[in-house]
Order: C-alpha cells, then structure tokens, then sequence
C-alpha cells in the first residue's frame, strides 16, 4: 500500500514539477542571453493566470476541439505516471512498458492534431501536418533507440530495464551511447525544442506546436501548455532512467528516497542545462532538413543495435 | 565677445542633471507589483501593427532587450489573440487593418485591456485623419483603456503605458 502511494506520489511530484523545469530552461536562456528573465516560477504564475481567465471558443468548434485539451492532458499525465522518478519498483510502471508510453503520447499527440485541424484555420492544420510528418519518422526511431536497452534487458518494461542496468557493473558501451545520442536528439523534435521547433516564436509560418494550440483561450491553454511541460520533463526523466538510473531508489526507506531524489533532481538540472545551451548556440534548421535530422536518429539507434550484437553479445 | 563671455559665465551650466539611471527598473518594480495584484504575475500582451510605420514596432522590440528586458516582470508577447490579456496597438488604423484589429479584439478572452500607442494610433500622426487610406484612430474602432503618447515613445513610456493600464483595472 505505501508503495503505491508513493508511487502516486512520484506521479504527482513529476507533473507539478514540469512547470519549474520549463521555467528552469526559460531562465537559463535568458541569462545566456545577458537578460534576467522571468524566473523559474513564471510558468506557474502564467498557468495559475490562465485558470482564472475566461474561454473563448471559435464558432465552429465541435467537441473534438472542447474536449482535446483534457485528453490530451491526461494522457501525458498517464505517460508520466508509468516513467519511475525517484523510485524503481512502482506498480503503475509494471503494468505499462515503454511502447504503452509511447502509445500514450501518440494518443495525446492524436487528439491535438485533430484540435488544431477543427477550427479550420490555416495554421491549425499546418500545425497539424507538420506534427504528424515529424512524429512518423521520430516515433520509429524513438522505439529503436529504447529497444537497444531491451535487448540487454530482455524486457521492454521500464522497472525491469532499470534493475538491469543498476544490476550489470559500468562498463563503456558503445550501443549504449548511440542509442543516448539517438535519445536525445528525438527528445529535442518531440518537445518542439531548438533546432526544430522553437517554443518562443512569434512567426507563425514557422510553429509546429504553437500553430495547433493558437485558438486555445483560458483554461484549455493552460492545459496543452501544463501537458507539453510535463512532456519535456518526462522526456527528461526517461532519459535519466535509461542511461544513468544509478542512485534509484529500489527499496523503500527514507534515506534511498531522499538520495534518488535529490540525484534525480540533479540530473533533471544537467539535462535542463545542456538544452538551454544547445538552443542558445543553434539556430532553428529549415522544415525541409527535419526529416534528414530524425532519419539520422533513427540511424544512430540502429547503429547502436548493430553495435550491440557485433560487440556486446557474448562478449 | 567679452559681453557673451560674461554671459557664459553668469548663466553657468544649464544641463539638468540626468534621470536617475534606475528609473526603468524602479518602473518595472511597479509593473510587477500590479501584474503579480491583478493578473496573478503574469501579463501576455498581443503587439498589432494597423498601419504604422515601424518606429513603433523598433521600441516594443527594444523592451524585450537585454537592457530593459520586460519579461523578468511577468509581461511577455505572444502570436495569438486567445492568449492574450493585453492587445498593444500601433500607427493610425488603415481601412485594410480594420477588420483584422477588430476581429483581433473580438477575439481575446475577458478580461482585456486595450492600449494606444504613439501619436498615430491617438490621432493619426503624421498620416492626418482625411488621408484616404486611414479609417481613423484606434479608439474610433475598439475602445481603448490607456494611450501612450510619443512618436516613438521610449521603451521606459511603453512599460509606465502598460502600467496605467493594469492599473485602471
């Protein structure tokens, strides 16, 4: 029973700690830039603003557009909740394995293309196509990439995979940093981050997330804008728990709970870090380079499974 | 000459001494005091062009800078309407922009502020209100809450601009 409460509570703590994540870059970038920026709690005064504030609906929106906002939310929520945080063992994540995960965000990522393409505006479905071009190639290479560690694993669940990897010594495995650098460069597209999509744009001709969510109002924007935060930090996460899990809490005693979070809060800040500098020093690339980008990705996750039954098996 | 070198000397320096350099941020402290009271820390303002020459546009720009930067007190532009408390318009309305800036306005959610800025969108500048092209000034087309004067005004008038305007809620 308490596993599970904390269990819930991990869910918990990861979704209401999105917004400072977000807030986390934004404030990192701005100091980058020789500005003082918002704050790291900015995202949260803008969401607590948006709840407050009325809605405003187009007049054909069907209820497709209307209801978009709370599926897509809860789905992302659902994904996060089967990513473990700070403790291994959770009974939400052992009933959901990475394809379920990835299966949750396409559900989500479902439901906002329709929204945008509802309204019947033209960035809405410009939006729209853009996402669903980039997310057919980034998904592949996505699963590709989380299958290397399966094979050493033999499981797809995320539990088993990390009490494998904290099980075997550390060891420098070269499938291990294809499938990293594959990682996180589909980490990088399916957050709409620099290089190819950037989150604080104004050119419309250039969104591809912003341009579905432009007629959301009130609080159906804070919800797309709550699920795209927590998106990024449960990316993060994943990215955490497949490649350095080390210092994971596996049972449950007060002293492993407060080591893993702190660990993973010092991670979240590494990762969060190396982003705000990558979009800092990158320029956004051209929409018609993106695919280049994210079949290079899948290359490098294929790389790594290569790499792995070359090198490793057996070994 | 030596009558003009005494006069140099009776009238001494007549530079007044600067504004404190500090004005901006002692502005901005107040911006955010009011934004934090009434739109809980956070005001998302949507920048429309209905006709203006830029110069406007050049000093909105020079808020979002390194030295004013408007965003460490809770304000920052978006691309939508939808999300915006704040619609910031600029130059004199042009008969073409007309239906845009009102269907922009018409599209914010409650509650909404409206904000004039520079000498055209008050009275239509240096465009006059009998050119052809022009509909009229901002307040003939969307009521307006606050207008800030200037041709351009400075990023400094922009931010006490805003702040009239969250405070006249």
């Amino acid at each position: 029973m308490s596993t599970f409460l904390l269990s819930v509570l991990q869910a918990v703590l990861l979704v209401l700690f999105a917004p400072i994540a977000a807030g986390f870059v934004a404030t990192c970038k701005a100091r980058l830039q020789n500005r003082r920026g918002a704050g790291v709690l900015q995202p949260w005064r803008n969401l607590r603003k948006l709840f407050a504030k009325e809605v405003v609906l187009a007049e054909h929106a069907s209820w497709i557009f209307r209801s978009a906002p709370y599926i897509v939310f809860t789905a992302t929520v659902m994904a996060a909740s089967c990513v473990p945080a700070v403790l291994v063992d959770t009974p939400l994540s052992l009933t959901a394995d990475v394809i379920a995960l990835v299966a949750l965000l396409a559900l989500g990522r479902f439901f906002l293309a329709l929204a945008g393409m509802d309204i019947g505006t033209a960035f809405g479905g410009m939006g729209a196509s853009r996402e669903m071009t980039f997310s057919a190639l980034a998904e592949p290479a996505m699963l590709m990439s989380v299958f290397v560690l399966s094979l050493g694993a033999q499981s797809t669940n995320l539990t088993t995979m990390i009490h494998y990897t904290l099980a075997t010594s550390f060891a420098l495995q070269p499938s291990l940093a294809f499938a990293l650098a594959a990682m996180l460069m589909i980490a990088i597209a399916e957050n709409g981050r620099i290089p190819i999509d950037n989150p604080t744009t104004h050119l419309e001709l250039t969104m591809i997330h912003e341009a579905m969510i432009l007629e959301y109002s009130g609080r159906h924007l804070a919800l797309m804008e709550w699920a795209a935060m927590v998106k990024l930090t449960l990316f993060a996460t994943l990215i955490v728990d497949l490649f350095m899990p080390w210092g994971m809490a596996t049972e449950i005693s007060a002293g492993a709970i407060a080591l893993g979070l702190s660990l993973w809060i010092g991670k979240l800040i590494l990762l969060l870090l190396a982003l705000a500098l990558v979009e800092t020093g990158l320029a956004k690339m051209r929409l018609f380079q993106v695919p280049e980008y994210l079949s290079g990705a899948f290359v490098l996750a294929f790389l790594g499974l290569l790499a792995h039954y070359m090198l490793e098996i057996g070994a | 000459m030596l009558r003009m070198l005494k006069q140099i000397i009776r009238v001494g320096s007549l530079s007044e001494t600067l504004a404190p350099s500090d004005q901006v941020e002692q502005l901005g402290e107040k911006l955010r005091e009011s934004v934090r009271k009434r739109f809980a820390g956070s005001l998302t303002i949507r920048a429309v062009d209905a006709g203006s020459c830029n110069g406007c546009e050049l000093e909105i720009h020079a808020t979002n800078n390194a030295y004013y930067d408007i965003e460490r007190f809770g304000v920052h532009f978006t691309a939508s309407p939808r999300f915006a408390d704040m619609l910031l318009v600029t130059g004199p309305v042009s008969i073409n922009m007309r239906r845009a800036l009102e269907m922009t306005y018409e599209a914010m959610p409650e509650p909404r502020l409206v904000v004039a800025m520079g000498d055209c969108a008050i009275d239509c500048g240096v465009f006059g209100r009998d050119n052809y092209a022009i509909a009229g000034a901002v307040r003939d087309i969307i009521p307006v809450d606050v207008q800030i004067h200037g041709c351009p005004p400075t990023p400094s008038d922009i931010i006490q601009g805003i702040l009239a305007a969250v405070e006249s809620r």
